[in-house]
């Protein structure tokens, strides 16, 4: 059956063989072919970005509401699922407003220059075999510089308001921005250096050839990366840049109405291409050890995305937010030297397994198992050195209640 | 270059680049002039894939868009005289004859160049020719970059210091 479906226009294990087929049918010359492919790539993978964002408002709401014990949208439509789709209207319907003093041109660019690195950012990344926009060489660079047009698109934004509670916060989101930058550049160097390569398709096929995901490998740069993440896309807890219960709302807080709704968008998305860098660079892509030959390769990778997304939703749900001074410490401290010491030991793993020409089948458990120890003693040694001790010693009383010394009671048990 | 749309790239993207490029000159805002010099740095990046360097490229987006436009902003923002227009320069004579200069040189060169073109096709990966390159033969000037680097950070926490550091530790 499957043999049969290999190459055929019904091949819908790869979504690209029918599009292709029908092009190639029609018999234009290779320049309309390439646009009319790339326009009906995009069109697919904007529309595909849509319903993911709203199916997922929904159920991230529903699930944090599970977490904290509330109920959740459950009134528009059953169990609440036209909630999302009665926000967007709602968002649509209502009056564009330009504050008086603000830049008119820049106010009105701000919203549209933060959305594009969202939806380029999917034309790297490999939904399938051949599933792919532009399969670019240097696809891991790419993912780092575009997503990095988001930090004058935030300034942008800030300051073009003129209020000054929205351009601290834009300046605020810059800085931790550029931090984690250099964390998730490093984070992401690593892996190039043991993979020696920047497509994103190599990626996935080497770790289809060698039968393992790269988290198994390196989970140092993984953990590195789904943080710095956290940060790019302003999720708990990372959010301070919006931080809805301290904070008005953070660089987009004269936004409303639909070009709020774009900056919404706009974190939703990333938050996608964070997961689909994550599933492509550590959880195989679109490969599952040779399901992908019954399953569509597709289907696998929205799978693993949307799993990863999750994570998200979950620390959302139950983590605290941390202050800005404890997230810039814990980049600059913390993370840099981590990740600095993560790139030399990769770099030097790669080295020795090429001198000593180990076959895989003992090199690959080997670096993994160093890795994760080191991984492990890096974490702890490092957290030590820097004075935050083991969690045992520490909150069995309140910090007060240690600073004075006991409880003092007042009252009927005081005379 | 043969093919039309290189061709159409190539002067879409020229005048992007160079009307932006007079715009950061030319308008009265500051970050308005900032704006105009991402656009300016993005078109750049643009003429560098019709030339098929990608690697450069997508480093020109990283480092001057996503560093050097902040940078640039950080400097206008964080700076006393901040409120300023962008025509009110006190060295307008100098900048301009520098200018002149620039530009002097930049037309001998062109003009002065044998723009012959080359038999052998561009490389499959240009970022593997670049690391090897920039590792092997170019190892010497590479570290002296990253040395300069490193000690221009260093002058810079040492300027921003405040006065009486070593006093207070005491």
């Amino acid at each position: 059956m499957v043999i049969l479906l290999k190459g055929e226009w019904y091949d819908l294990r790869d979504l690209a063989n029918p599009v292709r087929e029908l092009i190639d049918g029609i018999g234009l010359p290779d320049a309309v072919d390439y646009v009319l492919w790339s326009l009906i790539a995009s069109v697919a993978i904007l529309t595909w970005l849509v319903v993911s964002v709203i199916a997922f408002i929904w159920i991230e709401r529903r699930v944090v509401a599970l977490m904290q014990n509330r109920k959740g949208p459950n009134r528009v439509g059953p169990a609440g699922l036209l909630q999302p789709i009665a926000d967007a209207i709602k968002l649509l319907l209502k009056e564009a407003i330009t504050t008086r003093d603000a830049d008119r041109m820049l106010f009105w660019l701000a919203p549209i220059i933060v959305f594009i690195p969202t939806i380029v950012v999917f034309a790297v990344v490999p939904f399938g075999e051949s599933m792919v926009l532009a399969n670019l060489n240097v696809g891991v660079l790419f993912l780092i510089a575009v997503a990095g047009i988001m930090t004058p698109a935030v300034f942008i934004a800030g300051w073009s308001s003129n209020n000054k509670y929205a351009l601290l916060a834009a300046m605020r989101t810059i800085a931790m921005l550029i931090s984690y930058e250099i964390v998730q550049v490093l984070a992401l160097l690593s892996v190039v250096i043991f993979i020696g390569s920047m497509n994103l398709q190599t990626f996935v096929s080497w770790q289809d050839e060698y039968n393992t995901w790269l988290i198994f490998i390196m989970p140092l740069p993984l953990v590195a990366y789904l943080i710095a993440g956290a940060v790019e896309i302003n999720r708990s807890p990372m959010d301070i840049s919006e931080a809805e219960s301290e904070l008005a709302a953070g660089y987009h807080t004269e936004y409303g109405g639909i070009k709020f709704g774009f900056f919404y968008q706009a974190e939703y998305m990333a938050g996608f291409a964070i997961a689909a860098a994550v599933t492509t660079l550590f959880l195989g892509g679109w490969t599952l050890w040779g399901l992908e030959e019954w399953i569509p390769g597709w289907i696998i990778f929205l799978g693993k995305l949307y799993a990863v997304f999750f994570l998200y939703i979950w620390s959302r749900g139950t983590l605290p937010r941390l202050r800005i001074d404890q997230l810039m410490s814990f980049a600059w401290k913390f993370m840099l030297p981590l990740m600095l010491v993560n790139v030399l030991v990769i770099g030097a793993e790669v080295f020795i397994w090429e001198e000593t020409g180990a076959s895989r089948n003992i090199a690959l458990p080997a670096i993994g198992a160093v890795n994760t120890t080191l991984a492990v003693i890096l974490v702890v040694g490092w957290g030590r050195f820097l004075g935050h001790g083991s969690g045992r010693q520490r909150g069995y009383r309140a910090t007060l209640t240690r600073e004075i010394g006991k409880i003092y009671y007042t009252g009927a048990e005081a005379s | 270059m043969e093919d039309t749309g290189t061709i159409v790239a190539f002067w879409i993207l020229a005048l992007i680049t160079v009307g932006a490029a007079f715009g950061v000159a030319a308008v009265r805002n500051q970050i308005h002039s900032v704006v105009l010099l991402i656009v300016t740095f993005a078109g750049v990046a643009g003429l560098y894939i019709t030339l098929s360097a990608d690697f450069i490229a997508v480093v020109q987006i990283l480092i001057y868009i996503g560093a050097i436009a902040i940078l640039i902003i950080f400097a206008i923002v964080l700076t006393p005289r901040a409120g300023r227009l962008n025509q009110e320069g006190f060295m307008l004579l100098p900048a301009l004859g520098l200018a002149a200069l620039v530009a002097g040189t930049m037309i001998f060169v062109a003009f002065d160049t044998s723009w012959a073109i080359s038999e052998r096709d561009g490389f499959e990966e240009t970022a593997t020719a670049i690391g090897d390159l920039l590792l092997d033969k170019y190892a010497l000037p590479f570290e002296i970059a990253s040395v300069l680097l490193l000690s221009a950070i260093l002058g810079a926490i040492l300027l921003v210091r405040p006065e009486g550091a070593e006093e207070e530790i005491e």
